[in-house]
């Protein structure tokens, strides 16, 4: 680049980047004389203006995460920052999980709030296999993850994982609600890696 | 033409949205009416009492908030009353005075859940819950202010609180109290004249007072049976002497009354919380107590008037670290004595509102 | 204030009225012979004078050579208070007369003894286990249980 004075100002000036976009923009235009055709053109007219196209993995993982249906299963002190997050300050329904379903047919996760005890355990494991595929359980508090404070006594399982497989550990006793929205984004997160050819091979 | 149907046997629970926790009923029905009815319980029985014989008496504060936890800090207070009683410590002023405001506090936190799942029952879903949750939020804030946690705050210690208040806690506390009475009204307005809250709870699940005496009832279940017992009153703890405030009582003891006793007893919190603002003293928190902590060979019974009833913790010491045995009189599980007879006789809907008009806390029935 | 009453005083009267049924009295505490808990407890809250109408609580304490009932009793239209105690020796079969029929607060109290301790009440209407499940073994609260 060469920079001349001309008259008191200085020009900038560089003809070979100009001509090079020059050409650039002459190669476009050449090859853009005709219009691109729709990769749906095989559909037909009804068809294509009703179909969206993408990977089944990313469509059914997007649906799977935007609404995941909460269970009742609240035996202990942390249901109670469970249900302050349900409530209007933490807002769970910004993700789609307001509708807390009290029967495990129509649920998709499993919040584990609370203590379980041995007397309690046949249950939740019932209700657990009573609900649909896919589903998940998040492990709430320091009871849920290994019986947390009555890790020693006589009556308590020292986590939900002696019962049922657990995707998400939150800890705390109680959890803040914040911990447990985190602990939900990390499950969306999990959900989102899956693929349903690994669920068909499982 | 009669037409007689079998009895057959309905189970409610363990797990069902109107147990509140994990209480199961198994009723047995004929056609839609409770011919009778068997609480099973259990289910959160977490062996507090023994595995508090193997902690010292400050450890087990932590547990104390885990009974019920929705009034951890009267559960701290009581069992903090009986350690000191156990072992002839005394309470600063201001330390005193801190614990009467939070259990005041919890008691509203308390009874806004106990009025909001209440109300939940009997049919007006969601909305008055979410309402009073906003409420519970704004206590909840002030707690954490203090101990810097929200459910389980093991603020109180033996001998006074673990720390004094920030500063900004008594301006805050001064716009919540300010606020709280319109707040009681506005709900208080849209129920207590409700039609149809009227028609289901006026009534119905009858406790007569003989028997509420003689089950051992406490609390707002007591005194919604026209029996004047509080023990902030009849055997005065901490400094509820110095406060005025009446106990609202029922005469029917029937859900409604429950219900209204409840409501009442938050605008007297209200009115405590004021006088306990006004008189708080300046000075220490707290009565320091050896690390080692060994209180003297013998028992204590220390009770406090908790927001569900009388809730006492009854402590036997060998003069070692840990207590000996560790009791806690639960106002949940005695309250519960008398379900079957207030229940008999009545529809199932009607059975859930009776049920969630005593307003027991699983932690504590189970312990 | 809730008084709490000389347990010598009524130990006084309660061993004119039934002979030989007080073992001793400290402070607010008497403790009861076993067999005559249930004409003691009933005196206690029939006398009109006493009126113990209301039993606060109910529970037991492990002491390993015998259990020891405590019973709290509380009178309100008195307000005052008294603790009775009964105790049972050894550490198998152990019984005890149900006050249920006086209290019915007792019910689930002494159902709850009888769990945790093995202490089984006579003359309770339905006297099985309330925490713990059917078939767990031994009773948590005792001493020697780990
Ligand atoms: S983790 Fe803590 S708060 Fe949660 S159920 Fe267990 S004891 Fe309660």
């Amino acid at each position: 680049m060469e920079v001349t004075e001309k008259s008191g100002f200085y020009v900038y000036s560089d003809v070979e980047l100009d001509k090079n976009e020059g050409i650039q923009i002459e190669a476009l235009k050449t090859a853009s004389q005709n219009s691109i055709p729709d990769p749906d053109r095989w559909l037909d007219e009804e068809t294509q203006r009703n179909i969206l196209l993408t990977s089944l993995d990313a469509i059914l993982n997007w649906a799977r995460r935007s609404s995941l249906w909460p269970v009742v299963c609240f035996p202990a002190c942390c249901a109670f920052e469970l249900i302050a997050t349900a409530a209007s300050r933490f807002d769970i329904s910004r993700f789609g999980m307001e509708v807390i379903r009290a029967s495990p047919r129509q649920a998709d996760v499993m919040i584990t709030a609370g203590t379980l005890t041995w007397k309690m355990a046949p249950n939740v494991r019932r209700i657990y296999e009573q609900m649909a595929e896919p589903k998940w359980v998040i492990a709430m508090g320091a009871c849920a993850i290994s019986g947390g404070t009555f890790a020693q006594s006589y009556s308590v399982v020292p986590g939900y994982n002696r019962i049922i497989p657990v995707d998400v550990y939150i800890p705390g006793c109680p959890p803040r609600p914040e911990a447990l929205l985190h602990g939900i984004r990390m499950l969306h997160n999990k959900i989102a890696k899956q693929s349903i050819k690994q669920e068909a091979g499982k | 033409m009669v037409l007689k149907a079998e009895p057959f046997v309905v189970n409610l629970g363990p797990v069902h949205p109107s147990t509140h926790g994990v209480f199961r009923l198994r009723a047995t029905l004929d056609g839609e009416v409770v011919v009778n009815i068997e609480p099973v319980i259990g289910y959160l029985h977490r062996g507090i009492e023994k595995l508090a014989e193997g902690r010292t008496y400050t450890q087990n504060i932590p547990f104390t908030d885990r009974l019920d936890y929705l009034a951890s800090m009267s559960n701290n207070l009581a069992y903090c009353l009986a350690v000191e009683k156990l072992a002839g410590i005394t309470v600063p002023e201001r330390g005193d005075y801190l614990r009467v405001i939070m259990a005041e506090l919890q008691r509203l936190a308390s009874h806004l859940i106990a009025v909001g799942a209440f109300l939940n029952d009997c049919g007006a879903f969601m909305t008055p819950i979410l309402y009073m949750l906003r409420e519970r939020e704004k206590i909840l804030d002030h707690f954490e202010m203090v101990s810097g946690q929200r459910l389980t705050y093991a603020y109180m210690r033996i001998g006074g609180v673990s720390q004094d208040i920030p500063e900004e806690f008594l301006p805050a506390l001064g716009k919540f109290v300010a606020g709280m009475p319109g707040y009681i009204d506005e709900y208080d307005g849209l129920i207590k004249e409700n039609e149809i809250f009227l028609a289901r709870t006026k009534g119905v699940g009858i406790l007569p007072k003989d028997l509420a005496i003689n089950i051992s009832a406490s609390g707002p279940v007591l005194r919604a049976s026209g029996v004047k017992w509080d023990i902030r009153k009849a055997d005065p703890y901490s400094v509820y002497d110095r406060f005025e405030f009446d106990i609202p009582t029922g005469t029917a003891g029937d859900c409604y009354d429950r219900y209204r006793v409840r409501v009442e007893e938050m605008r007297q919190s209200v009115r405590i919380l004021q006088q306990a603002m006004a008189q708080i003293p300046k000075g220490k928190v707290r009565t320091e107590i050896p690390l080692t902590f060994r209180p003297p060979v013998g028992e204590a019974y220390g009770h406090v008037e908790a927001p569900k009833g009388e809730l006492g913790f009854y402590l036997v010491s060998d003069g070692s670290i840990a207590p000996y045995r560790f009791h806690c009189r639960a106002p949940s599980l005695i309250n519960l004595t008398a379900l079957r007879d207030m229940m008999i006789g009545w529809k199932v809907a009607d059975a859930i509102i009776i049920f969630g008009s005593i307003d027991i806390c699983m932690g504590e029935v189970d312990r | 204030m809730t008084v709490a009453l000389s347990g010598k005083e009524i130990a006084a009267r309660l061993a004119k009225q039934f002979p030989g049924s007080i073992i001793e009295a400290t402070g607010n505490t008497i403790l009861v012979k076993a067999d005559s808990l249930p004409e003691v407890a009933a005196f206690l809250k029939n006398a009109p004078d006493l009126s113990f109408d209301y039993l606060v609580s109910l529970t037991a304490v492990d002491y390993w050579d015998y259990f020891e009932v405590v019973y709290r009793l509380t009178s309100i239209p008195r307000n005052h208070s008294l603790v009775l105690k009964v105790r049972c020796q050894g550490r198998a079969n152990l019984h005890l007369p149900s006050v249920t029929g006086l209290w019915r607060g007792a019910d689930f109290q002494e159902r709850e003894v009888y769990d945790l301790f093995g202490i089984a009440f006579d003359g309770h209407p339905n006297m099985k286990r309330i925490f713990m499940w059917e078939g767990f073994q031994g009773h948590p609260l005792r001493r020697d249980y780990l």
